[in-house]
């Protein structure tokens, strides 16, 4: 895996990034597919924030419109059967790992028939009998689960990785020390994402970290450690996928900081106090993973702008399902509360 | 029967489970070669490879992170912790991962683990290696609290816990390694949440578990020479608390006095009380219900403060002489 140089495809020709899919594995089809997915994640985003300001929301959320690429570029990276710890900004790689967004969004609304029954929300959708262990409201609280399912991958002998992403505030947690160390000693089949989008809540990753990029603390590990441009969904894809193939073939983690940005606030209390219009304004648009994708495509003859209304009107119909989904859904029974505190 | 440490019968449990379900190992710290800072683990590492037994950095917060999501995924970790003082470091994923995943995830998740946490004071180690946090465990839904107190309670009892498919701290008191007691050679489990009656009496009930038990039982039998007819009731597990028993024994007997080690403000005397005011049996009581518990104090290292720090015999003594002669 060489390193990654920014706008390595951005200006590409078409011939290059019919070339460069070919490598990658990636058939013309599923760059569609993958152009589609991020698109429904933006969506699912947009009508998430949209419910919250009709007041259908009772809880927080974290969304992450912006850092498309970084979830659908490890999520199509990756095997069906593989291990996904995720952090509290999770909509975009459970969608991604193909998860049912009429059961995301009926628990968004808190709803029964949501993933979790309305018992997790937002920041705790998890479908383990997929193998998705979870959204995670603490920072870093995948970290640690990763060590204890890369173990039991590696007692079980299956070919299996454990996906583990987090972002740049868990970077600094005391987790972060202990999950990389085990995994480093005994040569764990987790991949490190790191998905760095600039700030912990109104925290500047430059502030608070004593040295950046986070992928040089995985040197002091002996992890192999790659920075690379998360909004590049190609180049998350080509990272993800080399890297998930040294872990599944026994040669131990590897550690990705996949570079990125976020759109709306923190949560619902944020009020972008910490960062100017500009920046914002800079990453919505020339740094944009939907507008950067969307150009490479049509450079590639893949998509046009008849294909381009047809897949948002038809992600546009299935969230606005979800939405219908979730209303229409009944809310869990009250005397069901102190169901499934113990097995 | 063959007697055996209370030590052997932890070790004993863990290895003849390890025997039959491939899915159970152990992770710790120095639990290999060196055989566990209190010697639980001696042996297992030659019988079941690192992998199995499997020696960690000092790390608790990743050893229990690690056992939970392991439990997540199908296998049975037994981490040990060197000290319970140490579960303060790994109270994150005790906490708030491994005790509500099953619960945040809508039912969906189970996490079949056990972290065994020696405890208690009177080593000489002082504050931060003597704590009895049992109270403050059983403040957290979703797991199991076991504190046994004999070896044939520490066997069957971890078996089950191994079993569960819940998180169980199980508290082993530092003390107890040397105690022995009989433990029969067949295979035998005992259901977490069930007390017992160690010692049956008349004239009341002293609730208690772990250690205060050895102390509780030594007490009852010096009162019983002089016609005092103490009951000691052995929680066994602390939490799910087996409530029913408390409530008989109670409505038997009509007085009633708790204690443990752990501190008391805060400490499970107060559940055991409420759980007998807010039941029939508190119109059994013929004297206010008292408790005896650690001081409030952090664990202090000279032998006689220490000593002075949680309830000894003559404590014990001296309060069930006060409840039985309504001379509190």
């Amino acid at each position: 895996m060489t390193s990654w140089k920014k706008e390595e495809f951005d200006n590409l020709e078409t011939t290059e990034v019919l070339e460069k899919s070919k490598e990658l594995g990636l058939t013309q089809e599923q760059l569609v597919d993958m152009y589609r997915t991020m698109v429904k994640i933006r969506l699912f985003e947009e009508m998430a924030d949209k419910q919250y300001a009709l007041g259908k929301v009772h809880g927080t959320m974290h969304l992450s419109a912006g850092q498309e690429a970084v979830a659908v570029g490890s999520g199509f990276a990756i095997n069906k059967g593989d291990y996904l710890l995720n952090h509290h900004r999770g909509h975009g790689h459970f969608i991604s790992s193909g998860a049912d967004v009429n059961k995301m969004m009926a628990e968004f609304l808190g709803k029964d028939t949501g993933y979790c029954h309305g018992r997790g929300g937002s920041m705790h959708i998890a479908d383990v009998t997929a193998n998705n262990l979870g959204a995670n409201g603490i920072v870093g609280g995948g970290l640690q689960l990763a060590v204890g399912v890369g173990l039991a991958v590696q007692m079980k002998k299956t070919d299996q990785i454990v996906l583990t992403i987090f972002g740049d505030g868990a970077a600094n947690e005391g987790i972060f020390h202990e999950s990389l160390n085990m995994a480093a000693i005994w040569d764990l089949p987790i991949l490190y994402l790191c998905e760095n989008n600039k700030y912990g809540m109104s925290a500047d990753v430059t502030r608070v970290s004593a040295k950046t990029p986070f992928k040089d603390r995985a040197a002091a590990y002996g992890i192999p450690g790659y920075y690379i441009d998360g909004n590049d969904v190609l180049a998350v894809y080509e990272f993800i996928r080399n890297a998930a193939e040294n872990a599944r073939s026994g040669k131990g983690p590897v550690f990705v900081e996949a570079q990125t940005y976020r759109y709306f606030g923190h949560s619902k209390s944020d009020r972008n106090l910490y960062r100017t219009k500009e920046e914002i304004d800079h990453w919505k648009t020339i740094e944009d993973p939907i507008i950067r994708f969307e150009k490479l495509l049509r450079t590639a003859n893949l998509i046009d702008d008849q294909s381009i209304n047809s897949i948002k009107e038809e992600m546009s119909k299935e969230i606005d399902e979800s939405v219908t989904f979730a209303e229409n859904s009944p809310e869990p029974d009250v005397k069901d509360v102190t169901e499934w505190v113990y097995a | 029967m063959p007697e055996i440490t209370y030590r052997e019968a932890i070790h004993d449990a863990m290895v003849e489970e390890m025997r039959r379900d491939e899915n159970v190992f152990l992770i710790g710290e120095d639990i290999g070669t060196y055989g566990g800072a209190f010697g639980v683990s001696a042996g297992m590492l030659a019988e079941f490879g690192p992998e199995r037994v499997r020696e960690t950095p000092i790390s608790e917060l990743a050893i229990v992170g690690a056992a939970a999501g392991a439990a997540m995924v199908g296998m049975k970790p037994i981490a040990e912790l060197m000290f319970m003082d140490f579960v303060l470091l790994a109270l994150e994923p005790l906490m708030n991962q491994a005790a509500k995943a099953r619960y945040m995830f809508g039912g969906k998740a189970t996490v079949p683990m056990v972290v065994r946490l020696p405890g208690g004071s009177g080593t000489g180690a002082a504050a931060q290696h003597s704590q009895s946090l049992e109270s403050m465990l059983m403040n957290i839904p979703g797991i199991k609290v076991i504190a046994p107190s004999t070896a044939y309670d520490a066997k069957g009892l971890l078996l089950s816990a191994i079993r569960d498919p819940n998180p169980v701290c199980f508290v082993e008191h530092k003390l107890l390694y040397k105690v022995k007691g009989e433990v029969p050679e067949d295979e035998y489990t005992i259901p977490l949440g069930v007390a017992d009656i160690k010692h049956p009496g008349e004239d009341i009930t002293v609730v208690t578990s772990g250690i205060m038990v050895q102390k509780s039982l030594a007490v009852a039998s010096k009162l019983s020479q002089e016609g005092i007819s103490v009951e000691v009731l052995d929680l066994r597990t602390l939490r799910p608390m087996d409530e029913q028993a408390i409530i008989k024994s109670v409505k038997k007997t009509g007085r009633l006095l708790v204690v443990h080690e752990a501190v008391q403000t805060g400490g499970w005397a107060g559940e055991v009380m409420a759980v007998v005011s807010s039941s029939e049996a508190f119109d059994y009581l013929d004297a206010p219900m008292r408790r005896l518990a650690g001081k409030d104090v952090p664990i202090p290292y000279n032998r006689f403060l220490e000593a002075a720090a949680v309830p000894q015999e003559a404590d014990i003594e001296a309060e069930i002489r006060a409840i039985v002669s309504n001379k509190y």
